[in-house]
């Protein structure tokens, strides 16, 4: 299957482009992984060898900045993505515990590192460094939704509003 | 009386403001641009001209503002520092990659009153003949980049940003640069290497000082988000009446991000000294104290980075007497001045004035291995002794914590730590991992030693778990 990045996210990753100087193209690297991550819900190698020959790069260029940033995935990950802060402050406000929890309810190992997705696709789970948000721990992510002073209570409220 | 003093954070959180422009302009927002604008060259007695963007940067120099990032070095000097013959352009970035644990005042300024620091940006650009500036911000604030990008639209529909700025003669221009997660990001080569679309590798100084040789190796000043602001607030008052804020070389105003165990964590802006760490803890308008029955252990005074203070602990801080001589005070960990002199003197530092609480329910053992796990995690694996000594560290903890310690860990600990930082390592992050663990381990040796000795006994000796493992193996 060929790899096609529609006109319209194609329009902006142009308009991205332009923000640099021309000749300071591979400037934009994480701003268009962040954007073709955003559409395509992950970066595959195709991706990484689109965004290459666009900004004039060798795909090594591209690829050991996705191996080496913790935000970008070369794999698919659940529909939705939750983010719960490792990190001190969050960590002694029950950061580990509200990650066990979202662990226990979809099915996850509280203990294994990384990103985890639920069986049905729907959602990953992973533990993140500092998230700056350290006065309402324990505070996580759901996508791009940021939610602090996250309780057991409001994490089962923020689980039922995924559709 | 300890009380807040709110420069940075006046509009952050006021009843009825908005983050948008015209809400920022019925608030006096860009008036302060205007008049950087309009200053007029001024002739010294000398008979040369000084002209408006020298005024500005003697202003900020003379305001005595020191940054607000970690280092706390003076904004005015490292402007000084600005290569302006080369030739080539000059770029400005604002650091908002927030990301020291503790810290969050970024946050604030970014989603409530963007055009506070968008405001500061033109008049630093202004201020630096810069044509092209970028706002670095940590890509776990995806709606703080959105936030800005509109702020931005708004700025130069009003033409505030782009060609000829208010009949100026002015081209400045401002984007958003979304980082992806790195820590190093924090660090300014490592920033501008980032920006450069490369891995986020510190840069090793001499010779690429960003002042010299920064983004595409050309000269470049990186400010952090709040230093930024103070700008548009120096420009606004006065270099003279801005340094009346705070106290002798430490002026200004802060904002504390204040988290951990106090029953009313957040950010608080105080005048620079004014107020003490004890009234930032205990204070009813500050942190409100510990939780009831909760005694305190320590204080990471500013940001995970800093060396930890411990509860009681008592420092020899050197005061102006009556007479105008040096005098040694013991002052109590309480009593600590909040301030960048203070703090250096108690052998830490208020870095990014973040300010984690931990009282006795926690353990100090627990408290460090999480810190090390961070650092182990963020370290970007340039320089061997950070990327080995991190993980040493972080996984020597983890035994610690998992029922596998041992006495001697304490020691091991504290000997990795030492050889990490002093010049070891490309970027100030061996500092910045080996100091939590020199000082947790330093002033709470016991509870290390202790941790580790209740292990061995419980295995029944140091070497118990490995002779078991390789038991079979001797026998047959």
């Amino acid at each position: 299957m060929s790899f096609t990045v529609p006109a319209k996210l194609e329009a902006e990753i142009d308009e991205l482009i332009t923000h640099y100087p021309a000749d300071k193209k591979r400037s934009a690297s994480l701003m268009l992984l962040h954007a073709l991550q955003e559409h395509f819900g992950w970066l595959s190698k195709d991706a990484i060898e689109w965004t290459a020959t666009k900004l004039g790069l060798q795909p090594i260029n591209v690829f050991e900045l996705v191996t080496f940033y913790p935000m970008f995935r070369q794999q698919p990950a659940g529909k939705y993505v939750i983010k719960v802060c490792r990190t001190l402050s969050c960590a002694l406000g029950g950061s580990g515990k509200l990650h066990e929890h979202f662990c226990t309810k979809l099915g996850l190992d509280a203990h294994a590192h990384g990103l985890q997705t639920s069986k049905d696709g729907k959602f990953s789970v992973e533990f993140v460094e500092c998230l700056a948000s350290c006065g309402t721990a324990p505070v996580m992510m759901c996508n791009e939704e940021f939610y602090e002073g996250v309780s057991h209570a409001k994490a089962d409220e923020i689980l039922g509003k995924c559709g | 009386m300890p009380q807040q003093f709110r420069l940075i954070l006046k509009n952050v959180d006021a009843a009825g403001f908005t983050n948008d422009i015209d809400c920022y302009m019925r608030n006096g927002g860009y008036e302060t641009l205007k008049k950087a604008l309009a200053i007029a060259p001024k002739d010294l007695p000398d008979g040369k001209k000084m002209s408006p963007q020298e005024q500005l940067r003697d202003d900020v120099k003379l305001s005595g503002l020191r940054g607000r990032g970690g280092a706390g070095f003076s904004c005015g000097l490292k402007w000084s520092f600005v290569d302006r013959r080369s030739g080539k352009p000059i770029y400005l970035i604002c650091n908002a990659d927030e990301s020291e644990p503790g810290t969050f005042k970024d946050r604030q300024i970014i989603h409530k009153d963007p055009h506070q620091l968008i405001e500061g940006m033109i008049i630093s650009c202004f201020a630096n003949d810069v044509k092209l500036a970028y706002i670095y911000i940590r890509g776990e604030f995806p709606e703080g980049a959105r936030i800005l990008n509109r702020a931005l639209n708004e700025a130069r529909a009003k033409n505030f940003l782009g060609k000829n700025i208010l009949g100026s003669g002015q081209d400045i221009e401002i984007h958003v640069h979304r980082g992806a997660g790195a820590y190093i990001c924090g660090e300014e080569t490592g920033l501008i290497e980032s920006l450069e679309g490369k891995r986020p590798y510190p840069r090793i100084k001499p010779p690429y000082f960003p002042a010299i040789l920064g983004l595409w190796m050309c000269p470049t000043i990186v400010n952090n988000v709040e230093t930024l602001c103070h700008v548009k607030h120096i420009v606004q008052m006065g270099a003279a009446e801005y340094a009346k804020l705070g106290t002798p070389n430490n002026t200004g105003t802060r904002i504390v991000s204040l988290s951990g165990h106090v029953k009313k964590p957040g950010y608080y802006e105080i005048e620079v000294g004014k107020v003490t760490l004890g009234e930032l803890i205990n204070h009813p308008d500050f942190g409100g104290g510990l939780l009831d029955g909760r005694k305190l252990k320590a204080i990471i005074p500013g940001g995970s980075s800093s060396k930890v203070l411990k509860a009681g602990e008592k420092f020899k801080l050197k005061k102006k007497g009556p007479d105008g001589k040096d005098i040694e005070q013991e002052t109590d960990v309480l009593d600590l001045p909040y301030d960048f002199d203070s703090l250096m003197a108690a052998g830490t530092m208020s870095g990014s004035s973040a300010v984690i609480v931990i009282d006795d329910s926690a353990d100090v053992v627990e408290v460090l291995a999480n810190i090390s796990e961070f650092y182990a995690h963020e370290s970007c694996g340039q320089c061997t002794p950070c990327r080995e000594g991190s993980l040493w560290m972080s996984k020597t903890l983890h035994r610690l914590t998992h029922g596998g310690g041992r006495k001697g860990d304490a020691d091991y600990l504290v000997k990795i730590a030492d050889n990490i930082p002093g010049g070891r390592t490309i970027c100030a992050f061996g500092e910045a991992c080996s100091w939590p663990v020199q000082s947790f381990v330093g002033k709470f040796k016991e509870d290390f030693v202790a941790r580790g000795a209740a292990d061995e006994a419980k295995r029944g000796g140091i070497d118990a778990s490995h002779s078991k493992a390789v038991a079979p193996v001797s026998a047959t």
